[in-house]
């Protein structure tokens, strides 16, 4: 019987009106519920403007926080770049067993949901019972420092992850050449490996810009209060504009968010634009070598006393203030807390129920990427709509990575809520599948572009229907990468705050949960807060095991 | 001044030894061939002797000097890459003259060298192309510029033809072969294709499985191969099992082959009831229709005939039902038909008598 359904499927599929059927509709989907939603709601209320414009002062507050937003996120790439390029050179060229789990433990503050990672940062920095009882005061006090560092550490794994897969794929040959030719190990990478690993570390970078513009619910936690010393992003601005006039006045309050993701959306985007374009023609030339300076940095001293300095920086900085909750939780284990959460009780009933429906949208969202994702990707790889069309497409499927969350949020509630009156649910898969959708397609395309055209053409001419040439053939070389684009999917979901807060006020997932913990004074006690972190940082490990386990070491996502 | 050698040199990749004890001299400003089959050790060797990897035990000098532990950039090397490893992201020009400025020199002093060396390869156009842009004979030219430009009197070369097509690949290795001399440098070049080695080098090491089996000039090898699997790696031969039945008053052996089919052969230290293997080159049979009966002389059945431009090539089924190969240049004499009853004759100066391999004949001519 099953035999029977794919081989239908499989003569269907070689009906060039099907196949083109298949591309178009996902071309559409994607115009009509990815790229244009998250752009076009700001324009339905664009009126709306007005009514900041009224307010100068708030205008002024607006722009200086997005102003913000991207500085941090300028340099906070710009750092990650710094700390994650010795970090992945330390992973792909050591030779110690060790470095494996050090690739592994590198993982963890992508998978920890931010919001987590956000208050164990808390914790570690400045809370009382945190680094900050050996000094007596708080270390890092909420604002500007921690938010820099907070976003420091969940962009990290990105740039590693990145690194690690470029320099495992680049080819040690020129590196090698290099040397016969006269270049000392540290001239050879400063000549020859960078530049080549170049558009490598373009990606990183932008990654982690997108990474950190993205980000709200966590930043939320680390920023402290306006005004008291305290920190302000295009985010953190948006939702106080929510707290503050949603309900006493809602027309100054859709002018703000409006204008502020208005903002937010164009800056970013023609910032992403401007890498794009520049960062390939930014060359540097081969300037005058200085052969004997250039030798002394290449030996093992100095090569030794960087991968000291990175492995420092990792752990002190980025590992054990992420996993800092975890040990204030395993302390909340025998207190009555414990029990109230494992029975549910009181506002713990509210907390499972909000793992639920964030582990629940993440799957759906993941199932449905999978689904509208692939003949996009399979576009974007074989170059299905014609070379320049194919690769513009492949620019604009990235713009819902660097679109600030929140504002993405906005705008996409905007667009749906003046038509449809969608139930919250609806509208939450909307905003979550317009996140996540470049991280499907990116890691998919990307492995569809490794396997050349020749092994499927040579299965064609072996008698292969198109589906069954990517049942038998593509779906084999790249299953790895699938799974592992959708766990990226799902773990981006279940960490979403910004656009989650932005398009429902009824629903609460898991992080909107801890962020409203946190942030209301006396609906949670600092217990209940660890203990529920503990709880998302445990889960998370859960998965990045089995990610481990069924990913296996080479296959990078 | 440098002349390469390299002592008791092992490296093992897990436990496959990629190169096993060898020991081997490689002159001043020779040009030299190492020559084997796949995966017999030739690019592992070369490496090592550029210092890209580290030998397991044994000695490597260049000049007078041990070189073990020096690094690649100061053993004063070229190496011409088998995929050639132009850098992607520099034009021709700026991969030629990468080795003077890693070196230090300034931009002067770079380009004049980066001329010079452009003149020898003859290479003039397209110099602001990428990689990418080139064509296969162009990225050879490059690739060997590039390594000239380092200024190194060792040349070492990795399968630097492999990638182009016939008629180039003739016509740039005598290129390089001149282009070595003229430097007066020491050339060592890397090949699995024997006729390449032959047309170009001063000497050749053929290798097999990490070993070094015989060092000699083209002549010596295609003459006095050493071994059967030089006699087969090195032009071709027909094998013959058989044993040692007596010997003539000349010194001469007689060897009885299958079937009781008797061979003259030179002898090379066998005793009676030696088991042998007798080889002769396909071109040293001589075949007639008419010839006499005689010592040698055997009747055979031409049993396939292959068209080889100046020359054919004729399978001939012999009495005790074994085939051996002549080959006769195409103009020289009438052909023959297949079918055709022919008389074989083997000059007796022209045998070869090897000892039978332990392993088995065929095991010890395979090239895996
Ligand atoms: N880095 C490596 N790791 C493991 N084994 C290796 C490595 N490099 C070479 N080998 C093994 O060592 C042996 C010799 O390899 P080498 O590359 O020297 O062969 P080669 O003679 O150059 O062959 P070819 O003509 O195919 O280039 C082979 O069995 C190969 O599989
Ligand atoms: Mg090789």
């Amino acid at each position: 019987m099953t035999e029977r359904i794919t081989k239908t499927l499989d003569k269907l599929s070689s009906r060039k009106a099907i196949k083109y059927g298949v591309y178009a509709a996902a071309i559409i989907i994607f115009f009509a519920l990815i790229l244009v939603p998250p752009i076009a709601g700001i324009f339905i209320k664009w009126n709306d403007i007005q009514f900041i414009f009224a307010q100068p002062p708030l205008v002024n507050r607006a722009l200086s926080a997005i102003g913000n937003s991207f500085t941090v996120a300028l340099i906070v790439a710009a750092l990650d770049l710094l700390a994650g390029v010795p970090m992945a050179w330390l992973i792909a060229r050591g030779k110690s067993r060790w470095l494996s789990a050090l690739d592994t433990l590198a993982d963890i503050p992508f998978i920890i949901p931010t919001t987590a990672l956000g208050f164990s940062l808390l914790l570690f920095w400045s809370r009382p019972d945190g680094i900050s009882s050996l000094f007596g005061t708080s270390l890092i006090s909420p604002g500007w420092l921690l938010v820099m560092l907070l976003h420091f550490t969940f962009s990290f794994p990105v740039v590693v992850r990145v690194m690690v897969g470029a320099l495992l794929d680049y080819k040690m040959e020129y590196e090698r050449a290099s040397r016969t030719l006269g270049a000392a190990p540290f001239t050879a990478v400063r000549t020859v490996t960078f530049p080549v690993l170049r558009p490598a570390m373009i990606s990183a970078y932008i990654f982690a810009f997108a990474r950190s513009i993205s980000e709200t619910g966590a930043t939320i936690i680390v920023a402290g209060v306006f005004g008291q010393g305290g920190f302000e992003n295009g985010a953190v601005f948006i939702q106080d504009m929510k707290n503050t006039y949603a309900v006493t006045d809602p027309a100054l309050y859709n002018g703000a968010i409006v204008f502020a993701s208005f903002v937010l959306i164009a800056v970013s985007i023609g910032i992403f634009i401007a890498i794009r374009l520049l960062g390939p023609k930014l060359k540097l030339p081969l300037k005058r070598v200085r052969p004997f300076a250039e030798r002394k940095l290449s030996y093992k001293k100095a090569a030794n006393s960087r991968n000291t300095v990175i492995l420092v920086v990792f752990f002190a900085l980025i590992l054990l203030p992420s996993l800092f909750v975890a040990l204030t939780a395993f302390q909340v284990i025998p207190t009555p807390t414990f029990t109230d959460a494992i029975t549910g009780k009181g506002i713990w009933g509210t907390f499972w129920q909000s793992l639920l429906l964030s582990y629940g949208l993440g799957a759906i969202v993941t199932v449905i990427n999978i689904i509208i994702g692939l003949p996009t990707a399979i576009i974007i790889a074989r170059k299905k709509a014609g070379k320049f069309m194919s690769s513009i497409f492949d620019l604009l499927v990235n713009v819902p990575l660097v679109v600030p969350s929140i504002a993405l949020g906005v705008s996409l509630g905007i667009f749906w809520k003046s038509a449809f009156t969608f139930p919250d649910f609806v509208l939450l898969v909307l905003a979550h599948l317009a996140i996540t959708y470049p991280y499907f397609v990116r890691s998919m395309s990307s492995a569809l572009e490794r396997i050349s055209p020749d092994i499927e053409e040579a299965a064609r001419t072996l008698g292969a229907k198109p589906l069954g040439v990517f049942r038998t053939i593509v779906f084999p070389l790249t299953k790895y990468s699938m799974l592992s684009g959708a766990i990226m999917v799902f773990t981006r979901s279940v960490s979403e705050t910004g656009a989650t807060l932005a398009v429902t006020a009824n629903l609460q997932t898991a992080p909107v949960l801890l962020v409203n913990w946190i942030k209301i004074p006396g609906l949670a006690t600092s217990q209940d807060i660890a203990l529920a972190s503990g709880f998302l940082v445990l889960f998370s490990f859960i998965i990045l095991l089995v990610l481990r386990l069924v990913v296996g070491r080479e296959e990078k996502y | 001044m440098p002349e390469v050698r390299v002592v008791n040199l092992t490296k093992k990749f897990g436990k496959i030894p990629a190169i096993d004890n060898v020991t081997l001299t490689i002159h001043d400003k020779e040009y030299f061939s190492l020559l084997g089959p796949s995966g017999c050790g030739k690019t592992t060797l070369l490496r090592l002797i550029a210092g890209l990897i580290q030998p397991d035990s044994g000695e490597i000098y260049i000049g007078d000097k041990l070189v073990n532990d020096v690094p690649p950039e100061d053993r004063d090397i070229g190496f011409v890459f088998q995929t050639f490893a132009l850098f992607p992201h520099m034009t021709a020009w700026n991969n030629v003259t990468y080795g003077p400025k890693v070196k230090g020199y300034d931009m002067a002093e770079a380009t004049t060298i980066g001329h010079e060396v452009l003149e020898m390869v003859k290479l003039h156009e397209r110099l602001d192309a990428y990689p990418n842009e080139l064509s296969g004979g162009m990225m050879q030219r490059v690739a060997v510029a590039r390594a000239l430009a380092a200024g190194a009197q060792l040349l070492l070369m990795d399968e630097a033809l492999g990638q182009l097509d016939a008629k180039v690949r003739t016509e740039i290795r005598y290129e390089i072969r001149r282009m070595a001399k003229d430097l007066k440098l020491t050339g060592i070049h890397v090949t699995h294709d024997q006729s390449e080695a032959m047309a170009i080098s001063d000497r050749i090491a053929v290798m097999r499985k990490g070993k070094i089996l015989q060092v000699g000039t083209p002549q010596e090898l295609y003459m006095e191969p050493e071994s059967i699997f030089v006699a087969h790696f090195i032009g071709e031969s027909n094998f013959l099992e058989g044993y040692v039945a007596s010997k003539t008053c000349e010194g001469n052996i007689i060897i009885e082959l299958r079937e009781g089919t008797k061979m003259e052969a030179i002898n090379r230290g066998f005793v009676e009831g030696n088991q042998v293997v007798l080889s002769m080159r396909p071109e040293t049979l001589i075949v007639e229709p008419g010839l006499q009966e005689g010592q040698n002389v055997l009747s055979g059945t031409v049993e396939r005939i292959t068209f080889e431009g100046s020359s054919v090539r004729y399978e001939i089924r012999l009495p005790n039902d074994e085939i051996v190969i002549a080959v006769k240049p195409t103009l020289s004499s009438a052909l023959f038909k297949i079918g055709e009853k022919v008389k074989v004759f083997m000059p007796v100066e022209y045998t070869h008598v090897f000892p039978y391999p332990d392993t088995g004949l065929k095991e010890e001519i395979s090239v895996a």
